[in-house]
This record gives structure tokens, C-alpha cells and sequence, in this order.
């Protein structure tokens, strides 16, 4: 379970909305560009911080504001795959996979257990000994996506994930999204400019114009409502 | 016709200019080279003075690289992602001794380090003195070889994509982890490469090292005061010196342009 409730003042308008998703659940959010979909994403993990409101995850708090709560980002364990994916290009898949549960001082056996496990869901253990930087756009988001889950996160939050991805390899991160979410039972935010993405993954669908929801809708709802 | 000619004189007024430029700079070099022969090179090389002067510029250049890698890195990281009042201030001063003249940059340590200077004064008091010492080399190497590394150290840190670095932090890695782990590496080309910049200028440094530090052979005479005052002796000794320095000179940008070609990551 995921709620975001705040209000942040940016440089042309002011974000000021509500969210909730369930876990086990992809929530798409849709909108032009400069809408404040990326900016929804940074305050949830602590990159920005918002002026007012409360955004919680089933585990904990991450930000309160009567309350004066402000988790650090390396506390609010959330996945966060950025729209490049940043995977780490000098260092192998392995490594970037285990970057995580290493920086969370998981101890070996896990943590090689649990790099094991999420490169070969996301059928990139031929990789292991790669250096990410020599890696393709589909399988530098494949190695993305299981860096963020091998912590096992509360949330999982993807920016536009699908953008640099030929058809076949849109296709196939859309499945192994939806595999990661339902599997694990955690919420999902995905951000996405593109209608079919968003209907093809996502349970609901939020659409944002200058920082407020225009549109809030199960994926049903909002495509009926569009046709 | 008028045209094709037009391309013909273009191309030949580039060429003479390119070629002016490279005679310009190879010349003395060649000059400098002719003179040298391996009879010399073998007699002077074990030269008492031509060795203390190559190992007291070796490693006073040395220590001065790795003092401003040290201070330079994290401070360099700091100021590229910091916004505080005075900020393009500071860049100023960063930048500062590559525009000053370095008799300029000695005098000024002299007046702020000698027996009688701003903190000098209070130092002697305590029984130290840095003036016409070797730490005095280093400082003045310090001081004028900086700017090269932290130059390239802000610009390397401002180009950064933040994405890896704000990544690293959503999956719980510390500020010094991240620091570590991934910047440092993304940035070791650059790094390394303003490292280099840094020890050839700290190697060639005349001026300041002679007005702050003086030149006494075997403790602040490196090898640019050891030429100058050859110049006004043994003739041979000079021109070793530099033959020395031209080889390193040229190893070290042999050395920039090979790390820079074989480091690029696919970032």
C-alpha cells in the first residue's frame, strides 16, 4: 500500500495532489510534458522534498510534514528505476545487480543468493560478468529493474521505462514489470507518455496536468472514457 | 574554375598555418636535441647535481600531486554540488594562479610564509620556518599546480549525470559510498588526467619556487633551477636537465592520451 498526499511549490505551478495505490498494483501516471509526473516520483524517494503533506508506505513513513518526518532516501526503500536506466557502466551486471543488498550490508550468502535469483528472472545471468556500460537499452533496464527489486523494496517506482525500447523489448519489459509487481505484492508508479504502455501494464491510471490529477480512474474507467 | 581555386588557396594558406604553428613548437626542441648526444647524456646523467635536482623535483612534485588529489577531490565535489553565497568567488580564486605570474604567486608566500610574514611571524615564534626550505617547494608547486586538477575535478563532478549518483542513494547506499563506488570511478579518467596536468606543472614550476624557497642545491633547487643556474656555469648540465624534462614531458602527455582512450566508459 502506497499514499501520496502532498503539496510541493515548484518554479511554474504548484504540485498539489493525492495517490493511492495497493499492493500488487501498477498505477500508471499519464500526463504532457512538465505535468510534475517525475517530480511525484523524486518526493516519494526523497530527492525533493515537499512542503506540506504526508507520503507513507505500508512499512513506514516517509515523509510527514506536522509530524517533522523526512526519512533519508537510503532508508525509504524504494526502487527507483530512472528513465536511462543509470545502470552503473563501469562495473559488471553482477555488481550492479548486488549494488543494494552490498550498500545495505547484506550478508554474502543472501546477498548472492538474491542477485542469483533477480538476474535470472529477468533472464540476464548470461551477463553477470559484462560491464553494464557495454549493455543494450532493453537489457540495461532488465538490469535496472533487478537491481531495484533484489532489495526487495516497499515500492516500486519506474520514469518512463519504455521510451528507449524497440517493440520486442517494450513488450517484454512490460511482462517482467508486471511479473516483478504481482509476484512480490508491493505497489507500483509508473510513469509513461504512452497510452498503450499504459493500458498494456497498469491497473489504473492517473492523469496529471501542472502538479494536479485531471484524471483518476481504473484502466477501464479511463479508456472507455476515451473512446 | 574561380571556384576550385578559391578550395585550392584556402587549403594551401591552412596548411602553411598549421605548419608555422608545428615549426614554431618543434624547433627549439629539435635545437635543444641536436646539441645532445649519448657521450653527454652518459656523462652528466650521474652528475651529482643533475641527480639531486631530478629526485628533488621527482618527489616534491609527487607530494604535491597527491596533497592536491587529496584536498582537491572531495573539495572540488563539495563546491560542484553546493549552491552558498560567494560561490563564483571562489571559482575565481580556484582559477587565480593560472593567470597569476608565478614570481608574483613566490613573492606572496613569501610575504605570507617568510620570517617576517602575515603567519610566518607567529610560526617562527614556535621554532618554524618554512621559507627556503623544501616544504617551501611544495607549497609553491601546490600553489600554482592546482587549478589543473581541481579545474577538471568541478567540471568533471558538474558534468556527472546525477542519475547514477541519486540511484546509488534509492538503493541505501551512503553519501561516502556512493562518493567511492561511483563517482570516483565514473570520473577516474578525468581524475587521472588532471592528476598528470597537475605533476607536469608542479615539475616545471620556476618562478615562485625561486622567490619563496630560493635555490639551494640538494634541498630547494629542482630541476628548472638547476638549468637557470647551470646556465651561468656548465653549459652541459643545462641542456641534460632539459633533455630529462622534455623526455618526461613527453611521456606524461603520451601517458593523458593513452589513459583518456583506453578509460572512456560508455557512460
Amino acid at each position: 500500500m502506497f499514499k501520496f498526499a502532498a503539496r510541493k511549490e515548484l518554479r511554474d505551478f504548484t504540485l498539489d495532489l493525492s495517490l493511492e495505490v495497493a499492493d500488487g498494483e501498477i498505477m500508471v501516471l499519464m500526463g504532457g510534458n512538465g505535468a510534475g509526473k517525475t517530480t511525484v516520483l523524486r518526493l516519494t524517494a526523497g530527492l525533493l522534498t515537499p512542503d506540506a503533506g504526508v507520503i507513507e508506505t505500508k512499512k513506514r513513513i516517509l515523509y510527514h510534514h506536522q509530524s517533522k518526518i523526512n526519512c533519508p532516501v537510503q532508508n525509504r526503500n524504494i526502487g527507483y528505476v530512472f528513465q536511462n536506466a543509470a545502470v552503473f557502466p563501469h562495473m559488471s551486471v553482477y555488481d550492479n545487480v548486488a549494488f543494494g543488498l552490498r550498500a545495505r550490508r547484506v550478508d554474502s550468502l543472501e546477498l548472492a543468493d538474491r542477485t542469483d535469483e533477480w538476474m535470472d528472472r529477468l533472464a540476464i545471468s548470461n551477463l553477470a560478468t559484462v560491464r553494464a556500460g557495454h549493455l543494450s537499452g532493453g537489457q540495461k533496464q532488465r538490469v535496472a529493474l533487478a537491481r531495484a527489486m533484489a532489495t526487495k523494496p516497499d515500492l516500486l517506482m519506474l520514469d518512463e521505462p519504455f521510451t528507449a525500447l524497440d517493440q520486442k523489448n517494450q513488450i517484454a519489459v512490460r511482462e517482467w514489470i508486471s511479473l516483478c509487481v504481482r509476484e512480490q505484492k508491493i505497489p507500483c508508479l509508473l510513469v509513461t507518455h504512452n497510452p498503450t504502455d499504459a493500458e498494456a501494464v497498469g491497473d489504473s491510471v492517473c492523469v496529471i496536468d501542472r502538479g494536479c490529477v485531471i484524471e483518476d480512474n481504473s484502466m477501464r474507467g479511463y479508456f472507455d472514457n476515451a473512446t | 574554375m574561380r571556384q576550385i581555386i578559391g578550395i585550392w588557396v584556402g587549403r594551401g594558406v591552412g596548411a602553411s598555418l598549421i605548419l608555422i604553428v608545428c615549426l614554431f613548437l618543434s624547433l627549439p626542441l629539435i635545437a635543444l636535441l641536436l646539441r645532445v648526444t649519448p657521450e653527454l647524456l652518459a656523462t652528466y646523467i650521474p652528475n651529482e647535481t643533475v641527480q639531486k635536482a631530478l629526485w628533488l623535483s621527482i618527489t616534491t612534485s609527487i607530494i604535491s600531486m597527491a596533497i592536491v588529489i587529496l584536498i582537491g577531490t572531495p573539495a572540488a565535489y563539495f563546491h560542484s554540488r553546493s549552491y552558498y553565497p560567494g560561490k563564483s568567488f571562489v571559482d575565481t580564486l580556484i582559477d587565480l594562479p593560472l593567470v597569476l605570474p608565478p614570481a608574483v604567486a613566490g613573492l606572496a608566500l613569501l610575504l605570507l610564509f617568510g620570517r617576517t610574514g602575515l603567519l610566518g611571524k607567529y610560526l617562527n615564534v614556535i621554532g618554524i620556518d618554512i621559507a627556503f626550505t623544501t616544504f617551501a617547494v611544495i607549497l609553491a608547486q601546490i600553489f600554482v599546480s592546482s587549478p589543473f586538477y581541481i579545474r577538471q575535478a568541478k567540471a568533471l563532478f558538474e558534468q556527472l549525470d546525477p542519475s547514477y549518483e541519486e540511484t546509488a542513494k534509492t538503493l541505501g547506499s551512503s553519501s561516502l559510498r556512493t562518493f567511492l563506488f561511483i563517482i570516483l570511478p565514473l570520473c577516474a579518467t578525468g581524475l587521472t588526467s588532471g592528476a598528470i596536468m597537475t605533476f607536469a606543472r608542479a615539475l616545471g614550476e620556476f618562478g615562485a619556487t625561486i622567490m619563496f624557497a630560493g635555490n639551494l642545491p640538494g634541498i630547494t633547487q629542482t630541476m628548472p633551477l638547476a638549468i637557470y643556474a647551470a646556465m651561468q656555469g656548465d653549459f652541459d648540465v643545462a641542456i641534460t636537465i632539459s633533455v630529462l624534462l622534455v623526455a618526461i614531458s613527453l611521456a606524461i602527455m603520451l601517458t593523458v592520451k593513452l589513459l583518456t582512450e583506453k578509460w572512456r566508459y560508455n557512460v
